[in-house]
C-alpha cells in the first residue's frame, strides 16, 4: 500500500525493495523529504531502493546533494539504488555529474524491480 | 576544456541560489547547511564540510555532509600558517599536494577522512574557515573551472556566515544594552523613590506623601490610556513633586498649626524651587520639572508660581495635584484628623472645573471604583488609604454619582464655565 509523506512523497514496497516517487521539481524541500523516506525504508529492512523520476521536470543542485546523499547511505546499508522513469534532460545531468556512476537507470519502475529481483542482472542504461 | 551548456546552466542555477541563501537572516545552521548542499550539489560531491574557526582558532563544524563531525575538532590553525594561507592566497588546495604547512601537518588525517580539496574562507583580510570537499561523484580529478566556482561560492558563503555572525552580535549588543538601560532605568527609579522618602523625612507630618502621591499618579495616568513609558514618567514626577520643600525653612514646613501669610508664601515657593532642582537633571522621562512646577496651580488661573489657567496647565501637573490634594485630604495634618470619604467627594465635586480637570477626577474616580466593586484585583488606592477608611456601603455610589456628574461637566460647553 502506498504512504504519503508530507503531503508529496509516495512510496511502497515490494519485497525488500522501497519504491519512492520523486516529485514534479527536485529541490531542497522535497530533497529533504525524498532523503528522509530513503532512510526510514532502508532502517526498517529495505535492500534495495528505486527512485522514480516519472514526475520530475527538473533536479537543482541542492536535489544532486540530497541524491548523492541517498546514495551514500545506500552503500553503507548495502543497498542497490536504481533510477526509473528519468527524462532525458535529467538523464544528461546525472551523466555529465556521475551520478550514473553509482546507480542503475531502468527505463521505468517495473524493469528496475526485475532488475533488482535478479531476472535481469544487468541495468538497462538509457 | 569548454564546459557545457547545461553544466553552465546548472551552475548559474546553483549560483543564484547561493545568492538568496546567504542573504536570508534567518536560521544560521540552516543558511550554511543548504549553502554546502548547493556547492556540493554543483561539482556532485559526496563529501564535505563548512567549518568556522573559534576564537581559540580551533576549527569548529557548522555543517556537514557525509564526514565524520568530530573530525574537524583536532585541527587547530598556528599563527604563523594562517599567515602563510593568507599570503598565498589560493582559492583552494588539493590536500595531495600539501602546499602549505597547515595542509602537510594534516595531510594524512584528510586524506583518511576522503578529503581531497579544502578552500579557505577567508572575509576582509581574515581567514575565518574551511570549507572541505571531496568525493567528486564522477571520479575526475578537479578541474580549473571547477576551482572556479569552489572559489566564487566559498567567497559567497564565507561573507554570509561573516554577515550573520555580524547580525548576531548587533543583537546581542542590542540585547545588553536592552538590559543595561532596564537596570539603569531600575536605579533611577530606585533613586527617586529613595530620596522621595528623603523629602518626606523633612515633613514629619506626611512621610510617606511623595510615594502616594506617585502611585496615585501613576494610577490616574493609566486609567487615563497614558503608554507605559508616560505612566512611569507621571510616576517619578509624583515621587518628586516636593522635592523644592528641601530649601524650604524646616520649621515651617513642620509647623504644627495654620502658618501665617509669611510663612505660606515662603512654602509657596516650594513648586518653582523644585523646577529649578530638577530642570537641571537629565531625566529619561519628558516634562518631569514642569509637573512639579505646575503642581498647585488651579484651572481658575487662582494656583501658583504662575497663575496659569486650564490648557496652559500640563496635563501631567493636573494629574499630579489632583494625587497631591487627595492625598492631603486623606492623610492626617498636625492640625485636622484625614476628612471623612463623602467629604472628601464633596471637595471634589466642588472644586472640579476650578481646581481640577474633571477629566483627570473622573478618571481617578472610576480606577477607585473599579478597586471597591472588585472589577480590578489590583487594590493599591484601597491599601493606601489604610484599613476601614472606605468600608462604608455608599462608597460606589458616591462614586458612580460623581462619574455621572463629571461626564456632564466635561462637555465642551461647561469647560468653559470653569474659567
Amino acid at each position: 500500500m502506498d504512504s504519503l509523506i508530507g503531503a508529496t512523497v509516495r512510496s511502497h514496497c515490494v519485497g525488500t525493495t522501497a519504491v519512492v516517487y520523486a516529485s514534479d521539481y527536485l529541490n531542497k524541500l522535497t530533497g529533504e523529504k525524498i532523503e528522509r523516506e530513503c532512510r526510514r525504508q532502508l532502517d526498517s529492512g529495505c535492500r534495495a531502493l528505486v527512485i522514480d523520476f516519472g514526475d520530475t521536470q527538473l533536479v537543482n543542485s541542492i536535489g544532486i546533494s540530497i541524491l548523492l546523499g541517498i546514495i551514500n547511505v545506500a552503500e553503507k546499508n548495502g543497498a542497490q539504488v536504481v533510477f526509473s522513469d528519468v527524462n532525458n534532460q535529467t538523464v544528461e545531468l546525472f551523466d555529465m555529474l556521475g551520478l550514473t556512476r553509482h546507480v542503475a537507470l531502468a527505463r521505468n519502475e517495473q524493469e528496475a524491480l526485475s532488475n533488482i529481483s535478479g531476472l535481469d542482472p544487468t541495468p538497462t542504461l538509457h | 576544456m569548454v564546459p557545457s551548456t547545461q553544466k553552465l546552466i546548472h551552475t548559474f542555477g546553483a549560483l543564484a541560489d547561493l545568492g538568496q541563501e546567504v542573504a536570508n537572516t534567518g536560521d544560521f545552521s540552516e543558511m550554511v547547511r543548504t549553502s554546502m548542499h548547493l556547492l556540493l550539489g554543483t561539482l556532485a560531491l559526496r563529501r564535505g564540510a563548512v567549518a568556522e574557526f573559534s576564537p581559540a582558532r580551533a576549527l569548529e563544524c557548522v555543517a556537514v555532509w557525509g564526514l565524520d563531525e568530530q573530525l574537524l575538532s583536532q585541527f587547530q590553525i598556528r599563527g604563523e600558517e594562517e599567515i602563510e594561507l593568507l599570503g598565498l592566497q589560493w582559492p583552494a588546495f588539493l590536500v595531495a599536494e600539501g602546499r602549505s604547512s597547515f595542509f602537510e601537518r594534516h595531510q594524512a588525517a584528510l586524506a583518511r577522512e576522503g578529503i581531497e580539496l579544502i578552500a579557505p574562507m577567508i572575509v576582509r583580510d581574515k581567514l575565518t574557515g574551511f570549507v572541505l570537499l571531496g568525493g567528486k561523484a564522477s571520479g575526475e580529478e578537479f578541474s580549473a573551472e571547477d576551482f572556479e566556482t569552489i572559489r566564487a561560492m566559498v567567497r559567497h558563503i564565507g561573507v554570509g556566515i561573516h554577515t550573520h555572525r555580524l547580525i548576531e552580535q548587533v543583537a546581542q549588543r542590542a540585547e545588553e544594552n536592552r538590559r543595561l538601560y532596564e537596570d539603569l532605568r531600575a536605579i533611577y527609579r530606585d533613586t527617586v523613590r529613595a530620596f522621595a522618602a528623603a523629602i518626606d523625612i523633612k515633613d514629619k507630618y506626611t512621610q510617606g506623601h511623595s510615594e502616594r502621591v506617585g502611585r496615585y499618579s501613576e494610577i490616574i495616568a493609566r486609567e487615563m490610556g497614558w503608554s507605559e513609558d508616560e505612566v512611569e514618567g507621571i510616576q517619578i514626577a509624583g515621587y518628586l513633586h516636593d522635592v523644592g520643600k528641601l530649601v524650604v525653612d524646616r520649621n515651617i514646613i513642620n509647623a504644627p498649626y495654620h502658618i501665617d501669610a509669611k510663612q505660606s508664601s515662603e512654602l509657596n515657593k516650594h513648586p518653582a524651587a523644585g523646577y529649578e532642582i530638577l530642570a537641571a537633571i537629565n531625566h529619561p522621562y519628558a516634562d518631569i520639572p514642569l509637573m512639579a512646577k505646575y503642581h498647585h496651580e488651579r484651572l481658575d488661573g487662582r494656583g501658583y508660581p504662575d497663575g496659569l489657567v486650564d490648557e496652559q496647565i500640563p496635563l501631567g501637573a493636573k494629574i499630579v495635584a489632583l494625587a497631591d490634594s487627595f492625598d492631603a485630604m486623606t492623610t492626617d495634618r498636625p492640625y485636622r484628623r484625614r476628612r471623612s470619604f463623602e467629604d472628601v467627594v464633596r471637595d471634589l465635586r466642588q472644586n472640579t472645573g476650578t481646581q481640577f480637570d474633571p477629566n483627570v477626577v473622573a478618571a481617578f474616580a472610576r480606577a477607585l471604583l473599579k478597586e471597591v466593586t472588585g472589577e480590578t484585583k489590583d487594590r493599591r488606592i484601597v491599601k493606601m488609604l489604610g484599613k476601614g477608611y472606605l468600608e462604608e456601603d455608599n462608597v460606589p455610589t458616591l462614586l458612580n454619582d460623581l462619574i455621572a456628574d463629571l461626564s456632564d461637566r466635561s462637555r465642551p460647553t461647561a469647560l468653559s464655565g470653569r474659567q
